[in-house]
């Protein structure tokens, strides 16, 4: 088998297009000047981020005004939930619901405010990593301020049942937030039809660059200040703007909007051949529910293997993939994702996400198959639970 | 987080991997809650390791340790093998990411304790000679 170089993280980061690149040149060239400059390539610079922010808000079905850039998807969801939930407690509100299984800029942001006093509920995830509305319309109270829920999960992809938990959230008056990191690009968005008061994106998930990201902020809704300083997004949040990555996040998501549902269509069915050939290792398992879940994502455990080791051995095989593993986070316990689901920590250990990009071929996907079988065998033989296992009855 | 060439290689191609039949002593150390488990075995002729093997379930460190480890007391007295610390081990694989320094340490107490089963098996009462072992890894 000749050695491939196949980059199967794109979860984590993708390639910036060379297209997105070439919108972006001119702002880091020629057109350098301050937005807030009266002179020609200030206003120049103004003009592409208000363009941008006007094809943005036309993606999402928004009004350009209800657009606000950022450095990216942490900070988006650090100034939704925190300049809410600060700005409702005033309003006798302090309570936040949220699930087990969200971003650590959503989970880490919400402990924050524990300790300011806040109330915060973690909604299940159950085995299949999906939140159940009913459950959501439960957990609200007359206290609560917020809910923020993820469209689609980061490790194991699953979709989440958006429109009907928006719905359940505007029928009792709260504010929802949706960190979509994950999603946009691949799923639709339509924030009024899925009564999203706010939502987080960023422009490197969907091949746009590092370092820029927006909070779409319903009109009306009015979160506390993030930045002080100057007057940029509408004095909500200060410091001259990235007009590069702002051109370059509205050119990429322009772009994965051509052709998306075709190419979720290919994608998918490579996704589910690999699924299906990685799930004829014996004692292995699919993380997430199959068919509510992200185009390009799988995640997988294998039992009696580690996966940090995992991935070393995919390296030298030139495959790039992830691992929920205590190992590749620097802490003991394994993602909370999968412990979310139930998973017990020594299954979890053993976990591989792969997260493929557009280019991927029924060849790559077949390497990889081929490539996580052998490197599988090969730890399981110099594992000394596997034989335990095996034998095992479940 | 960067392995070293020395790291990496013994991740690779680890040294001494599999069971000994018929083993003089038999050493497992770690707990798959936290993701790492050592079982070594050893063969002992007239105070000397003849022949060491280890099976590891563990990160690329786990394993890289424990290779180093068998290749560090193959040949040596049991003296040898009872003064190496998990120090040496991380030295010679030129050192280890901070977090992956516990996997050095499992690696030093899975040569205790399989000296301690071989002790145990001779009758003799391992603890004062091996001192206590640590099963777990979050030392």
């Amino acid at each position: 088998m000749e050695k491939k170089w196949i980059y199967a993280d794109n979860a984590a980061t993708t390639k910036l297009s060379a297209e997105v690149l070439a919108d972006m040149m001119p702002y880091l060239t020629e057109i350098y000047g301050n937005p807030s400059s009266l002179y020609e390539i200030g206003t120049y610079a103004q003009k592409a981020v208000e363009t941008a922010r006007e094809k943005i808000a036309e993606c999402i079905n928004a009004h350009p005004r209800e657009i606000y850039f950022t450095s990216g998807g942490s900070e988006s969801d650090n100034w939704a939930i925190k300049g809410m939930a600060r700005a409702l407690k005033k309003k006798g509100k302090n309570h936040i619901i949220t699930t087990a299984f969200e971003h650590h800029a959503v989970l880490h942001t919400c402990q924050a405010l524990k300790r300011e006093g806040f109330e915060i509920t973690l909604l299940d995830v159950h085995e299949n990593g999906i939140v159940r509305a009913d459950e959501l319309e439960k957990a609200i109270k007359d206290t609560t301020a917020l809910v923020s829920i993820m469209y689609a999960n980061n490790e194991i992809g699953t979709v989440q049942p958006i429109e009907e938990l928006g719905a359940v959230c505007k029928k009792h008056n709260v504010i929802f937030h949706t960190d979509a990191v994950q999603a946009v690009g691949h799923l639709p968005i339509d924030v009024q039809k899925q009564n999203i008061d706010m939502l987080s994106m960023t422009a490197h998930k969907l091949h746009g660059p590092k370092g820029c990201g927006a909070l779409y902020i319903r009109k009306g809704i009015r979160p506390q200040i993030y930045i002080d300083g100057g007057s940029q997004e509408r004095g909500m949040r200060a410091g001259t703007e990235n007009v590069a990555g702002i051109v370059g996040l509205a050119s990429a998501l322009q772009r994965s909007l051509v052709d998306r549902e075709e190419r979720n269509s290919r994608m998918t069915v490579l996704r589910n051949r690999l699924i299906d050939e990685l799930l004829t290792i014996e004692k292995s398992r699919l993380n997430g529910d199959r068919n509510h879940r992200l185009p390009n994502n799988i995640n997988m455990c294998f039992e009696g293997i580690e996966g940090e080791a995992l991935l070393l051995r995919l390296d030298l095989k030139g495959i790039c993939a992830s691992s929920g593993s205590a190992c590749t986070s620097g802490s003991l316990d394994p993602s909370h994702v999968l412990l979310a689901l139930g998973l017990p920590h020594e299954i979890a250990h053993g976990s591989l996400r792969l997260s493929l990009g557009e280019d991927i071929t029924e060849e790559d996907v077949d390497y990889i198959a081929q490539s996580v079988k052998e490197v599988v065998q090969t730890l399981r033989q110099m594992s000394p639970v596997w034989e335990k296992i095996k034998n095992s009855e479940k | 987080m960067a392995y070293s060439e020395k790291v990496l290689d013994h991740f690779a191609n680890p040294r001494n991997v599999g069971e000994l039949e018929n083993a003089d002593g038999i050493g497992e150390v770690g707990n798959a809650r936290c993701g790492d488990i050592m079982k070594m075995y050893i063969k002992v002729d007239n105070d000397t390791i003849t022949d060491v093997k280890f099976k590891t379930f563990g990160c690329g460190a786990a394993i890289a340790t424990s290779s180093m480890a068998t290749e560090m007391i193959k040949g040596k007295s049991i003296n040898d093998a009872l003064n190496l610390t998990n120090t040496a081990v991380m030295e010679a694989l030129d050192g280890l990411p901070p977090v992956k320094v516990h996997c050095s340490v499992l690696a030093e107490q899975a040569i205790k304790s399989a000296l301690s089963d071989y002790y145990t098996k001779q009758g003799i009462d391992p603890e004062p000679i091996v001192g206590k072992i640590s099963h777990d890894d979050e030392v």
